[in-house]
């Protein structure tokens, strides 16, 4: 694990991203979150809890079926079912996802959920944004930008007293 | 030992021919990637686009309709193209051989090949002649081989058992019927086997058993009553009519009699024990209408279980 | 054509000889064996081989290689196993009757000899049909059969159904002291694919179970016993079956057997994957059976190896299992085989190559009644040098057989044939000095 900047404060841009999604959210009528697996699933389920949304509108994606890189990399060892337990037609959805990188992932969730259902509108938050964009996405909320090398990967970690921690690793 | 030809030199699936010889590992996968392909069943849109492209080619040589019409689906729901061949075995003979039918195809740009043969080991001679040719790109899943292997079957079967039953470790399970001549059979108890299920056991008649099954991990029974006492789950064979070559059974009635699982028998098993099959049934034959209909059949679940998990074998294959 | 071969390690099983002589050979006959260096007064040879580093032996007697004519032509014809005969060492073959037409006319087997001897290769002793058609109803015309150059009757892979019809043929060739050779195999038992045991139910392949070759020498043997007919059993592949020979040889029945040499080093486990080479019939059993054989031919339980050779073309081979036609290419393997056996077997170390060699030479000439096998002076000039060491890889540029098929395919071997003469002609010849 190679650390090259002081690694940011979880707990502190969770914080900043609830604000953010708090105050974003007020004139929403009846929102729903999704976490996209894991990071953005732990994320989510804070949110809710945090947003008093209850569990019926919470729900959570695995995008592996959906990934442009199937090809090359195969299906993920450790795929999770996707659950969605409301109507998605019409709703307003609350993406998270903790790292918004290249804007592949968020491709593939988007992607996933309208296979379920059309949307009323999509937005889309992100508690790292790492910059470096290889599709037109942009997210709603940002807790903070953050620049690092190629092959380094930002990880979000969740202990087992649900507390969140970000790592900056060595990318595999 | 020869290495196995369903893995690569990374240890991925490349084809899936039969359970035996597969780490436990990639038999978990599968399973656990079919958990996350049940759910799509149950949306609007039926699709996930992982086959978007892919032609699957199934190759029936030996006909069966269900089987079939569930691999259809399998592969329509990862959005891949499939083309059904029904090829009876006779025009085989009298035509084309089987490499020269699986050369054509390739040749159409098919990149998965589901094959169903009346001959053990025909999947093999074609994932080695793929091999031969440099074609290792396309892959082969075992549809059923003759008697020998039915590995999606074996595969939906330990999904249900997992679902109902959650611990492999702790359970005793039965295989009832024409074992001899049933590659599902073999399957199941190379899967059991596998999982770790500390005790499988094959009950049915001395004409209807294979020599040596012992060495396959099972303990044999000729006396269903004491076969069936205190099992988690019970799985019955179908009896085949038309593999029976004679002077093996005097009647159905007779193995009803014997064999055929009635209220009385199912009695016999734990209260909570799960009744499988594999389709399709000979009520009155093997298994009484009342325990098919019965509330401990899990006989229907099966069937949806048997998509997503023939889903997550083509998602696997497909990505490797 | 006077021929001298000098500095070879000559092994005569026949006449209990292993040593270091030379050997003359004048007018297609053994003139003369000496010591190294001398030769007879007088002999002066038209061609000298130097055999150092080589084993001059008889040349091999395979007492089953199927030739493929008449009427398999598409598989093999007469010219390619020739070729492989003599490429193998091999100087003497006896061929089953099971051809296409079926060798049941006298005038087939005339033209079946006609050919082979224009062909100035190995010398082809032919076994008649013992019924006509192999069908097993009625019998053939056994003594015009056996003056048209058959040396014993047959009824190849085909086993007699009738037991009556089986003790009537043998009460015939009794009558004319005519050998049959039969192989132990119950027609309804022995219809499966694959030895009935662990491997066979674990592929789920119908089964040949043993008591297909114990039933059927029960039957056999009793039949002797009630006709006196001389019979000789092709081709045992069971420990069980080998301890009935062994008691009806202490009884003095006039019985002998042999072994395929693919089934000395082979078991069912052999089939792997399916590989289709290594269906055969009979089938490769247990290793429990394999080294039953193998010390059966040590303790003379089983007196003879022969190739059963069986050329099969991809068309019949490159298919599932169950539908592949069973047979091995033989002939050019039988030697590295046979020694291969010895190595296992055979102590001490120094009588290896007489006892492997005198199962394909001199023990498979007395069995069959013929004269070859022997160095003996004044017989045929059939010899074999071969390089008991070199090492080849078996595969199908190696092979002048048109059968390529065999479960040894990539395997090496070790023994290689340098040179064949029969009649005091070289046949073939790998590059001598």
């Amino acid at each position: 694990m190679k650390k090259n900047l002081p690694e940011p404060d979880a707990e502190a841009l969770y914080r900043a991203l609830l604000a953010q999604v708090n105050a974003g959210l007020v004139d929403i009528p009846d929102p729903v979150i999704v976490g996209i697996h894991s990071g953005g699933a732990w994320l989510a389920e804070r949110l809710a809890a945090d947003l008093g949304i209850p569990e019926e509108r919470l729900g959570f994606v695995d995008v592996s079926f959906y990934r442009d890189d199937y090809a090359e990399k195969g299906l993920r060892a450790d795929v999770k079912p996707s659950h969605i337990p409301f109507e998605v037609n019409g709703a307003s959805i609350l993406l998270v996802d903790d790292v918004l990188y290249t804007g592949r992932t968020t491709r593939a969730a988007i992607n996933e959920l309208f296979d379920y259902g059309r949307p009323a509108q999509v937005m889309l938050a992100a508690l790292v944004d790492r910059g470096e964009r290889e599709l037109p996405i942009a997210a709603d909320f940002v807790a903070e930008y953050l620049q690092v090398k190629d092959n380094q990967s930002i990880v979000l970690h969740r202990a087992d007293d649900g507390i969140f921690s970000l790592t900056v690793e060595h990318a595999s | 030992m020869l290495p196995n030809p369903q893995l690569n030199q990374h240890g991925e699936l490349q084809h899936l021919l039969t359970i035996e010889g597969l780490p436990k590992e990639v038999l978990t996968h599968i399973l656990d990637t079919a958990a996350s392909f049940v759910s799509v069943s149950d949306r609007e849109v039926k699709k996930v686009p992982l086959l978007r492209g892919k032609s699957v080619f199934n190759l029936f040589f030996e006909n069966s309709t269900r089987t079939r019409t569930t691999f259809e689906i399998a592969a329509k729901r990862l959005s891949a193209d499939v083309i059904n061949l029904n090829i009876a075995a006779s025009s085989t003979s009298k035509g084309e051989s089987l490499l020269d039918t699986i050369d054509n195809l390739t040749a159409m740009q098919a990149d998965m090949f589901v094959v169903r043969h009346a001959q053990s080991g025909a999947p093999f001679l074609i994932a080695k002649h793929l091999r031969d040719t440099g074609r290792e790109h396309v892959h082969v899943v075992n549809a059923g081989d003759g008697r020998h292997a039915h590995p999606t079957q074996g595969l939906l079967d330990m999904y249900t058992i997992r679902h109902y039953k959650h611990d492999f470790t702790k359970l005793k399970v039965a295989i009832v019927g024409d074992v001899l001549h049933s590659r599902v059979a073999r399957s199941d108890i190379h899967a059991l086997v596998t999982l770790g299920v500390p005790e499988v056991r094959v009950i049915g008649p001395h004409t209807l058993l294979a020599s040596n099954l012992e060495q396959m991990g099972v303990r044999v029974f000729t006396d269903m009553n004491q076969g069936l006492k205190g099992v988690d789950a019970i799985i019955m064979l179908r009896l085949q009519n038309e593999r029976m070559n004679g002077a093996l059974l005097p009647s159905a009635q007779e193995y009803f009699k014997s064999y055929g699982l009635t209220p009385e028998r199912l009695a016999l098993a734990k209260p909570d024990a799960i009744v499988m099959h594999p389709g399709p049934m000979n009520r009155g034959v093997e298994i009484d209408s009342a325990v098919a209909d019965g509330s401990q059949a899990v006989i229907l679940p099966q069937v949806t279980y048997g998509i997503a998990v023939r889903m997550a074998v083509m998602g696997i294959l497909g990505g490797s | 054509m006077k021929i001298h071969i000098k500095n070879g390690r000559l092994i005569d099983p026949a006449n209990g000889i292993d040593a270091p002589k030379d050997i003359c050979i004048a007018s297609g006959k053994i003139l003369a064996v000496t010591e190294p260096g001398k030769k007879p007064k007088g002999f002066s040879a038209n061609k000298t081989i130097d055999a150092a580093g080589l084993v001059v032996a008889p040349g091999l007697v395979d007492l089953s290689a199927r030739l493929r004519e008449p009427g398999y032509e598409y598989k093999a014809t007469l010219e390619s196993e020739m070729q492989a005969a003599v490429q193998g060492g091999v100087t003497s073959l006896v061929c089953p009757p099971d051809t296409d037409p079926v060798l049941d006319e006298p005038g087939l087997v005339e033209m079946l000899k006609h050919r082979a001897k224009n062909l100035n290769q190995a010398n082809v002793y032919p076994l008649g049909a013992l019924t006509v058609g192999l069908k097993g109803e009625s019998l053939t015309e056994m003594a015009e059969l056996t003056e048209a150059g058959c040396i014993g009757f047959s009824q190849a892979a085909e086993p007699i159904v009738d037991t009556q019809v089986l003790l009537r043929a043998m009460q015939y060739a009794k009558t004319f002291g005519f050998s049959i050779w039969l192989r132990p195999q119950d027609a309804c038992l022995g219809r499966g694919i694959a030895h009935s045991g662990p491997v066979a139910s674990r592929l789920g392949l119908s089964g040949i179970p043993v008591i297909a070759e114990t039933i059927a020498l029960h039957t056999i043997f009793e039949l002797v016993r009630q006709t006196g007919a001389r019979v000789h059993l092709c081709r045992m592949s069971s420990a069980a079956g080998l301890e009935l020979v062994q008691k009806a040889k202490k009884e003095g029945l006039p019985v002998t057997c042999d072994v395929g040499a693919h089934h000395i080093h082979l078991t069912d486990e052999d089939i792997g994957y399916f590989d289709a080479n290594a269906r055969m019939l009979p089938p490769l059993r247990s290793e429990n059976d394999r080294k039953a054989i193998g010390k059966g031919l040590l303790d003379g339980t089983i007196d003879v190896i022969c190739s059963d050779h069986t050329p099969v073309d991809d068309d019949e081979k490159l298919l599932p299992f169950g539908e592949a036609t069973p047979g091995a290419t033989g002939l050019e393997l039988l030697l590295s085989l046979s020694l291969k056996w010895a190595d296992e077997y055979v102590k001490p170390a120094s009588q290896r190559l007489s006892h492997a060699l005198a199962r394909i030479t001199s023990d498979a000439a007395r069995i069959a009644g013929l004269h070859g096998g022997q160095l003996s002076v004044g017989s045929a000039a059939d010899l074999c040098l071969f390089d008991p060491k070199a090492r080849w890889k078996v595969e199908a540029g190696a092979l002048a057989s048109q059968g390529k098929h065999t479960p040894f395919l990539g395997h090496e071997m070790t023994g290689r044939v340098q040179a064949t003469i029969v009649a005091g002609h070289l046949a073939f010849d790998r590059g001598l000095k």
